[in-house]
């Protein structure tokens, strides 16, 4: 279903025009994000072209065992990364692990399942990578609802408690936000795709010259594998990092302030 | 201390707590009998928190707390606060009706709701109950709480300055309900308060605090 192009770095280094464009927007509105942007390109370019390596000698090797070690990775490092969105969420490391890597695996574990895609490192990288990075965002996006939440109706929250509530029943409004806000932009954005915006898949076949049905029947798969995993990995994160703010005995635990 | 009628409700042996570098309560050692119990000190004596430690909502670093002879340990947190039940300082129901306040607090403690009868109680007339809370006043949320408090049908009643954000005149209705409450219902009270002239409006007992310590204890017309 594809074919493929090839880009010279002479084209790359072309398109760094549009980075000076955005350096000098900012630079001339005082958005003082020159530096953000300087960096955000090093590394996207150091780190797109030694993933790129990595998934060459992966595709090279196709071994299953290499596939599960760079998504693994993949899973440690979006855990850490959306943590750093969680501050206000005690011990978030481990539920955004668990959230994660339970996310991957049974998305990826049921499109392979479905018969939707092989199970070869052709599609279990990028696919995986997909699946795992929404599944951080909408983590990251969920957690810090829910610290916020948690933050703001200790009041509440301890009110229902009193009445003999468990920690359950007293969160319970506030995880479901916190789920909400982290599914919602997901959800909109695939309610508009096609109208509003052309999702990058389907932008990426369409260039490759592949056939646009076929770019956007992956799309479509890939929309709604986003839309599970991000679903679940909400759920998981949320549900089971509400517990940290309290003590087995159904009280909430006093948070260092900050 | 001495005993003369009043079965002992709470007693606290040298109970401490620190929150960060802050002692809080400072090995308080008091005896809360049975009846309407007022906890008087000045700010930062450590009075919301002796009341929080009461129904469990927060544990002290050591001492002993018991409850009717009973360490407090003993008891199930969820079952011993529908029986011991905090109404806060600050109004916090959840969002909905007042009717919808009431029945979740009794469905958690499994009992019959009559909203009528506690809102009543609470000094809140019955056409209140289908009211949106977000749009009761602070006093009448504060009855709200109270109405909340009473659908599970406590043995305590912990208030934590249960008048503190209202006008004289919404003050003086909320305390005539809590001396009506006492005649109808067969309920002990404790009472956080700064103001010993409600204490002695209200309360048979009284415990000041002041730095996390109990200074003194005793009837109210010896005490204050």
């Amino acid at each position: 279903m594809s074919t493929s192009i090839h880009l010279s770095p002479g084209q790359v280094a072309a398109s760094l025009a549009l980075v000076a464009l955005a350096a000098a927007i900012s630079f001339w509105q005082k958005a003082d994000l020159e530096r953000d942007i300087g960096i955000a390109t090093a590394r996207s370019f150091v780190q797109l072209t030694a993933i790129g390596y990595a998934i060459k000698l992966i595709f090279e090797a196709d071994t299953l065992w290499l596939v599960f070690a760079l998504l693994a990775v993949m899973v440690v490092f979006g855990a850490l990364t959306a943590r750093s969105r969680a501050k206000k969420v005690p011990g978030a490391f481990w539920p955004l692990l668990i959230a994660l890597a339970l996310a991957g695996g049974t998305t990826l574990g049921l499109v392979v399942a479905l018969g939707v895609f092989e199970p070869t490192a052709r599609y279990l990288v990028p696919v995986g990578g997909m699946v795992i990075g929404n599944a951080m965002t909408a983590s990251a996006v969920a957690l810090n609802r829910l610290g916020d939440e948690m933050a703001d109706s200790r009041n509440k929250i301890e009110a229902t408690l009193a009445l003999g509530a468990t920690a359950q029943e007293a969160a319970a409004p506030f995880v479901h936000r916190a789920l909400r806000s982290g599914m919602i932009a997901l959800v909109d954005s695939t309610k508009t795709t096609g109208l509003i915006f052309f999702p990058g898949t389907m932008v990426g076949m369409l260039l490759a010259g592949a056939n646009p049905t076929d770019a956007v029947r992956l799309q479509l798969i890939l929309l709604y594998a986003l839309l599970g995993s991000v679903a679940i990995a909400g759920l998981l994160a949320t549900a089971l990092a509400y517990r940290n703010f309290f003590t087995s005995a159904q009280q909430l635990i006093e948070l260092e302030p900050g | 201390m001495r005993w003369d009628h009043p079965p002992v409700l709470f007693e606290l042996g040298e109970v401490s707590l620190t929150r960060g570098d802050r002692c809080v309560l400072d090995s308080l050692s008091a005896a809360i009998p049975a009846g309407a119990t007022a906890i008087v000190g000045s700010s930062g004596a450590g009075k919301s928190t002796l009341l929080r430690l009461l129904n469990r909502l927060a544990d002290p670093n050591t001492g002993t707390i018991a409850y009717r002879g009973r360490p407090l340990s003993e008891y199930e947190p969820l079952s011993l606060r529908r029986e011991v039940s905090l109404v806060p300082q600050l109004p916090a129901l959840l969002e909905g009706t007042v009717e919808s306040n009431l029945a979740y607090a009794a469905g958690l403690a499994s009992k019959e709701l009559d909203a009528e009868r506690c809102l009543r109680l609470a000094g809140l007339d019955p056409e209140f109950v289908g009211r949106d809370v977000a749009k009761l006043s602070v006093g009448e949320q504060q009855r709200a709480m109270l109405a909340r408090a009473l659908a599970q049908g406590p043995k305590v009643l912990l208030l934590d300055e249960p008048t503190s954000a209202l006008d004289h005149a919404t003050r003086d209705a909320i305390e005539a309900t809590l001396a009506e409450l006492r005649r109808e219902l067969e309920i002990s009270i404790v009472m956080v308060s700064h103001d010993p002239e409600q204490a002695r409006r209200l309360g048979d007992w009284v415990v000041r605090l002041e730095q996390g310590r109990a200074i003194e204890a005793g009837p109210i017309e010896e005490v204050l």
